[in-house]
C-alpha cells in the first residue's frame, strides 16, 4: 500500500519502475490499466493515471491506442543506466558517511567489497 | 458536473459562517472537503444541496443557481452527519422507496447489495437501528442515488472499521464505473486522502487552499538536524510548526523544495522527510497555543 506522506503518484511510478528493473515487467509487456491500479491500491485513478503520463514522458511505458499502456523495450537498459549514475550518491557515499559515524575504518568496508568481489569471481 | 461558488456570504444573525467563498470544482472528481469543527463545511455543502440561501453571492452546480432550483436540486445529493430521517417508525425499505420517487438515477439493485454489505435488514425500522448502521443506510442512499453531483457529511459517523473501509472502497468502486462530482467532507483525513483528487480547506468561513492532493503532498517537508543548521536552512521558507529536543530541530515548511535546495540539505547532514496530508491539515488550520 502507498503512505499518505509522499505525492502517491510518485510512488506508483517508483514502484513501477522497481519491477521493470526487477524483470518482473518485462519489455512490451502490457500493463495494469490505471482503474485496476486506483481498485487494488485505493487511490483516486487520476493519480493513477498521473504515475503513467510520467512514466509516458520519461519513456519508461508507451501507449497503444484504445489498448493500453506498455513497458518501452529499451525501459530496463536505461533505468539501469539512470540508476549506476546515481549510485555513489544515493548508496556509497552515505555508506562513507555512517562508517565513519560510528567508526569503522575506510579500509575495513574495502576489505569487505574486495572480499565479496572476490566470492564472486571464484 | 462543475461546482462554482462566487463571492459566498452565509450569515445566521450575527454569525458569519462564509466569508467570501470563491471556488470552482470541475465535474467528475472525488474531492476532500477539510476544515476543523465550525469550519463551515456543513454551511457550504447545505448552499451547494439548496437547503438555503447565500447571503451574497452565487452557488451554480452544472451553471445553474440551485437555491429554489428543483431542477438542479434533482441531480444533487447530500447525505448529512445527522442524516434528514423521517420518522422513527419508519422502515429501512421505505426510506428507499423515497429515494428512489427522488431520483431519477436511482439504481435499487445496488442499494440492496450495499444494505447486504452493510448487514442492515431493509424491515428494520430507522428508530432501531446504532449509529453506525444508520451511517450506513445514508451512505447506501447517497451512493445508490447516482446523482451527479453527490455530497458526503461526516457520513461514516460511528461505523466501525470495516464499515468505513467497505464505505471507501464503494466510493472508489462506484465512482469508476460511474464518474460523478464527489465531495467527502472529513475528520478521518488519512483514511480516505488517497481517493482525493483534490483537496479544499476551509477555516472560519474562508478558502484556506484548493489543490491538487499530491502537488499538496509535495508541499509539505520536515527538516530535522542540528538547530542552527536547520535555523539557516529554513530561512526564508514559510515555516508551519517547529519542535526541539536537545540540540535537535524540526521544523515543518510549506512549500516544494526543488532539487538544489534538497542536496544543500543533504550536505549540511539535515533530514527532509515528507508530511502525511492529515499532518499538514492541521499545521494550516491549528490555532494560536495549539500543538501545529
Amino acid at each position: 500500500m502507498f503512505d499518505d506522506r509522499s505525492p502517491i503518484y510518485r510512488q506508483i511510478a517508483d514502484r513501477i519502475k522497481t519491477e521493470v528493473l526487477a524483470g518482473t515487467l518485462q519489455g512490451d509487456e502490457q500493463v495494469m490499466s490505471t482503474n485496476q491500479y486506483a481498485a487494488y491500491y485505493r487511490i483516486n485513478p487520476a493519480t493513477a493515471a498521473k504515475a503513467f503520463q510520467q512514466l509516458v514522458d520519461e519513456g519508461v511505458l508507451y501507449k497503444r491506442r484504445g489498448i493500453g499502456m506498455f513497458v518501452s523495450p529499451q525501459a530496463r537498459d536505461s533505468l539501469r543506466a539512470e540508476r549506476r549514475e546515481s549510485f555513489f550518491s544515493d548508496v556509497v557515499d552515505p555508506m562513507v558517511t555512517e562508517a565513519r559515524a560510528i567508526g569503522i575504518p575506510i579500509t575495513d568496508v574495502v576489505e569487505r567489497i574486495t572480499r565479496l568481489a572476490e566470492g564472486d569471481e571464484r | 458536473m462543475n461546482i462554482e461558488l462566487d463571492g459566498v456570504r452565509l450569515r445566521y444573525g450575527k454569525t458569519v459562517a462564509l466569508d467570501g467563498l470563491t471556488l470552482n470544482l470541475p465535474g467528475g472528481r472525488i474531492y476532500g472537503l477539510l476544515g476543523r469543527n465550525g469550519s463551515g463545511k456543513t454551511s457550504l455543502l447545505s448552499l451547494l444541496a439548496g437547503f438555503r440561501r447565500p447571503t451574497a453571492g452565487t452557488v451554480r452546480v452544472g451553471g445553474h443557481p440551485v437555491f429554489e432550483n428543483g431542477t438542479a436540486t434533482a441531480g444533487i445529493c447530500l447525505i448529512r452527519e445527522t442524516l434528514d430521517m423521517a420518522h422513527h417508525s419508519v422502515k429501512v425499505k421505505e426510506v428507499l422507496e423515497v429515494a428512489e420517487n427522488l431520483r431519477a438515477t436511482w439504481d435499487g439493485d445496488y442499494a440492496g447489495t450495499l444494505l447486504e454489505k452493510f448487514q442492515v435488514l431493509p424491515g428494520t425500522s430507522v428508530g432501531a437501528l446504532s449509529r453506525g448502521k444508520l451511517s450506513a443506510l445514508g451512505v447506501t442512499v447517497g451512493l445508490a442515488s447516482r446523482t451527479p453531483v453527490t455530497l458526503f457529511d461526516e457520513s461514516y459517523l460511528g461505523m466501525d472499521a470495516p464499515a468505513r473501509y467497505l464505505f471507501r472502497d464503494e466510493v472508489l468502486a462506484d465512482f469508476m464505473q460511474h464518474p460523478r462530482t464527489i465531495v467527502l467532507a472529513t475528520h478521518l483525513i488519512e483514511e480516505v486522502a488517497p481517493l482525493f483528487e483534490q483537496v479544499v480547506i476551509i477555516d472560519r468561513g474562508r478558502l484556506v487552499l484548493h489543490e491538487d492532493a499530491d502537488d499538496l503532498r509535495a508541499r509539505g517537508v520536515a527538516v530535522t538536524g542540528p538547530a542552527a543548521e536547520v535555523d539557516r536552512f529554513v530561512a526564508g521558507l514559510t515555516v508551519l510548526g517547529e519542535q526541539q529536543l536537545g540540540p535537535t530541530k524540526a521544523v515543518t515548511v510549506y512549500g516544494e523544495l526543488d532539487d538544489d535546495r534538497r542536496r544543500a540539505a543533504r550536505e549540511r547532514g539535515l533530514e527532509l522527510g515528507p508530511i502525511a496530508l492529515q499532518d499538514l491539515f492541521v499545521h494550516l488550520t491549528a490555532a494560536k497555543g495549539e500543538p501545529a
